[in-house]
């Protein structure tokens, strides 16, 4: 059987010394930690492996010995380290010795109680330890829920080097019995930015836990959920992008320390997607007020509202003409072409109404573009919704007349075969209608029929420009959610340190000579962009889109009203 | 110790198939495709180039040329990273597993490691590929809950595509040493 030694690259220079580390036999491997240096009393060792057992959880053993000398191999070196087998017995004991600047090392093994003697080849690994302690494994995605006792091999070394930093806390420095060797023997690493930003993080967390406290008490109090203003907080969806920010700014403030690599990864992206979120907001809104771009917004405004509306109006000429050639009823076109362009009246003398106003409340709604670019967006697609509404309009009375006229034919259609619909049984059955029924019945069926052709005209138009409205509205609110859900913490930390987003490992043959241990160089395999993006989504609270194609296509021919959004918190039909 | 074979690709290019052995339980195997050529690659840049200018010629403007010197600068890159495959690599190591490298023209190299005990075997597969039947190596990787089914199929050296005389080379290569797992005893 193959046994497999890993040894960390930095510990290739130390002094000789005794390897401590641990054994996994199911796999047949030692993963190496650290080298402990001569002189040391054995019982000591012995106390400190014990304590540092206990606090890890990880079986530290000794392993073997090392020994690195400059000048020929000694041999009572070599007797004196077999004779360290018998004090620390441990089976296999594993000898590396490496001689000069040599590249390549020896390595034997001794096996006391051996059953079978044959000679055993050994792999050496050599692996960087700070990477593997700090990076995080990625297991693929479909074997998620695997068992324990199947977590892989790989999985096993780098939970053995993460999970014995308090090994690696000691360095020369200290004053301790124990001298060991291991990346950070040359001096613990520590950043002093990053020990004030910790301690500056719980004062700041429990301001922010207060303030937010202070505003979704205001947002909940009974003012706000009287009927109209519930109902127009619930459709626009400025407030609903400020109730999700709100919900990460709870997610970040709050003061139990992040459990686990994901909770700690999440935190940390939505930290920095609120800061470059702000960030842009403040650009976008410094730029807008320089200048008095915002002023400028708000003159066109009106003229393009008149304009949106004078093309409409264009529209219903048209419309009550002969479009395209066709030929309407005269008497239901003028009625219906009447009626739209009475609303357009009303909607531009509204309009005129505000246009003192409008530069006013652009310029303090201007404001609120600091809280993001996703609140600005979200104000731009509501602004969008609020000056297109007579579209909206126009599109309800179209589809609901349609849709009267469609079931009102299908329900005439029925009476002119001579059937019924049951409500009972949910199905169409025959049913003898008396002579003036069927009468009235086939005369509405005709009225009908003839006038379809107007009514779905208008329907279709109208249909068009309501789709063209969502379909604008559609991609500004799939760029917030593009904006929300990224996970930019977890992309800038691919780009500048991809060993801590590992997705596996990959291995390296390194020079080779007959009769010495196979030599490879274990390395860290990052995580592909596409991976890190979809292990570290956030959450967004819209899905889309509602119906599918077909669906979709038979609302539109029946006439029902289509809403393609759907939001996470509305109840299903 | 290396040696170096050529074989043909299904497509009829020339390849070299490279074996070394690194140890009784180690090998490496090397299929290296051939490199980019500076005739297809002159000719096709002149050909871009050509059509460039005749739209100049036509339209006066000069947006076609520096938009046509654009184009190809990019697609080059492109080609280059992420397409042009020169070199596909298997090293497998007995008890710690299969390493399968792709290593592109521009330099990058993409690895995947697959280990032995998720590996169930290493066969040879015939596909259907429109009138062709072609055969590829593959490995089958184990199914966690079954012992004898298959999870998944990896399969190797797909834009090489060696023929059937080179896969028998690297496939008896790959047995030998899934073989020492079998029968080399459990650790005690």
């Amino acid at each position: 059987m193959v046994l497999k030694v890993f040894f960390p690259s930095c510990c290739s220079s130390a002094e000789s010394g005794i390897l401590i580390g641990r054994w996994i036999s199911e796999q047949n491997s030692a993963v190496i930690l650290a080298v402990v240096h001569f002189p040391f009393i054995p019982v000591q060792v012995k106390q400190y492996l014990g304590e540092v057992q206990r606090m890890t959880k990880v079986t530290v053993s000794v392993l073997g010995s090392w020994s690195n000398s400059k000048q020929e191999k000694e041999e009572s070196l070599s007797e004196f380290l077999e004779d360290l087998g018998t004090i620390f017995c441990h089976e296999p004991w594993i000898q590396i010795s490496k001689e000069g600047d040599s590249k390549f090392w020896s390595c034997s093994i001794l096996q006391k109680h051996s059953k079978n003697p044959q000679e055993e080849e050994i792999i050496l690994v050599y692996y960087d330890q700070r990477k593997v302690m700090l990076s995080h494994l990625h297991p693929p995605l479909d074997t998620a829920g695997q068992r324990a006792e199947d977590a892989s091999k790989l999985s096993a070394i780098f939970d053995t080097v993460a999970r014995s930093q308090v090994l690696f806390m000691t360095d020369r420095y200290d004053e301790g019995p124990i001298k060991l060797t291991h990346w950070q023997s040359d001096g613990v690493e520590a950043s002093i930015i990053v020990e004030l930003l910790k301690q500056a993080s719980v004062p700041a967390c429990m301001l922010l836990t207060f303030l937010l406290s202070v505003v979704s008490g205001i947002c909940r109090s009974r003012v706000l959920k009287f009927w109209p203003l519930s109902f127009l907080w619930s459709k626009l969806s400025t407030c609903e992008q400020l109730g999700h920010r709100l919900q990460h700014l709870q997610v970040i403030s709050s003061n139990k320390k992040a459990q686990n690599q994901s909770q700690l990864m999440r935190k940390a992206n939505i930290f920095v997607s609120l800061l470059i979120d702000v960030a842009l907001g403040i650009l976008l809104m410094s730029w807008l007020y320089r200048k008095n771009r915002i002023g400028h917004l708000a003159d066109t405004l009106i003229p393009v509202a008149d304009h949106v509306a004078e093309e409409l109006q264009d529209l219903l000429q048209w419309l009550m003409g002969a479009p395209a050639g066709l030929k309407m009823n005269r008497a239901l076109d003028q009625v219906l072409g009447r009626f739209f362009l009475y609303h357009i009246h009303l909607w531009i003398s509204y309009i005129h109404l505000l246009s003192p106003f409008i530069e006013m409340i652009l310029w303090y709604v201007g404001l609120s573009a600091c809280l993001g670019l996703t609140v600005a967006l979200c104000i731009l697609s509501d602004i969008i919704a609020l000056l297109t509404f007579h579209i909206y309009c126009f599109y309800v009375y179209g589809a609901r007349l349609y849709c009267l006229k469609i079931y009102g034919l299908s329900s005439l259609w029925r009476l002119f075969r001579g059937k019924k619909w049951n409500v009972l049984r949910q199905r169409v059955d025959s049913c003898s209608y008396d002579l003036d029924q069927l009468f009235i019945g086939t005369l509405l069926f005709t009225i009908l029929l003839f006038l379809l052709p107007t009514t779905a005209l208008y329907y279709l138009v109208f249909t068009l420009l309501r789709l063209l409205v969502v379909i604008v509205q559609g991609l500004i609110h799939l760029l917030v959610d593009l904006i929300d859900s990224l996970p930019l913490y977890s992309l800038i930390l691919r780009l500048c340190r991809s060993y801590r987003l590992a997705a596996g490992v990959k291995f390296r043959v390194l020079e080779q000579q007959d009769g010495k241990p196979l030599r490879l160089l274990m390395q860290i395999n990052p995580l592909s962009y596409g991976g890190v993006v979809q292990t570290y989504r956030l959450p967004t609270y819209s899905c889309y889109p509602r119906d599918s194609w077909a669906s979709l296509c038979k609302k539109l021919f029946l006439g029902e009203l289509i809403y393609p959004w759907k939001h996470k918190g509305d109840k299903q039909n | 110790m290396a040696e170096e074979r050529r074989f043909l690709s299904a497509s009829g290019v020339p390849i070299a198939l490279r074996r070394r052995q690194h140890s009784a339980s180690c090998r490496e195997l090397a299929v290296r495709g051939p490199r980019l050529q500076l005739r297809s690659l002159s000719a096709a840049t002149s050909a871009v180039w050509l059509a460039a200018y005749g739209l100049f010629a036509l339209s006066e403007s000069s947006m076609v040329l520096s938009a046509a010197i654009f184009l190809t600068l990019i697609g080059l890159i492109i080609y280059l990273h992420f397409v042009k495959i020169d070199q596909e690599s298997l090293l497998v190591i007995g008890s710690l597993g299969i390493q399968v490298t792709s290593s592109y023209a521009s330099g990058k190299e993409s690895t995947t490691f697959i280990e032995m005990a998720q590996v169930k075997d290493v066969v040879i597969n015939e596909a259907i590929h429109m009138q062709k039947v072609i055969y590829y190596l593959c490995i089958l990787l184990q199914d966690p809950e079954d012992p004898q089914g298959v999870s998944e199929v990896v399969p190797l050296f797909q834009s090489s595509k060696p023929r059937l005389d080179c896969l028998i080379e690297v496939y008896k290569s790959c047995q030998e040493i899934l073989e020492q797992r079998k029968t080399a005893p459990q650790s005690s």
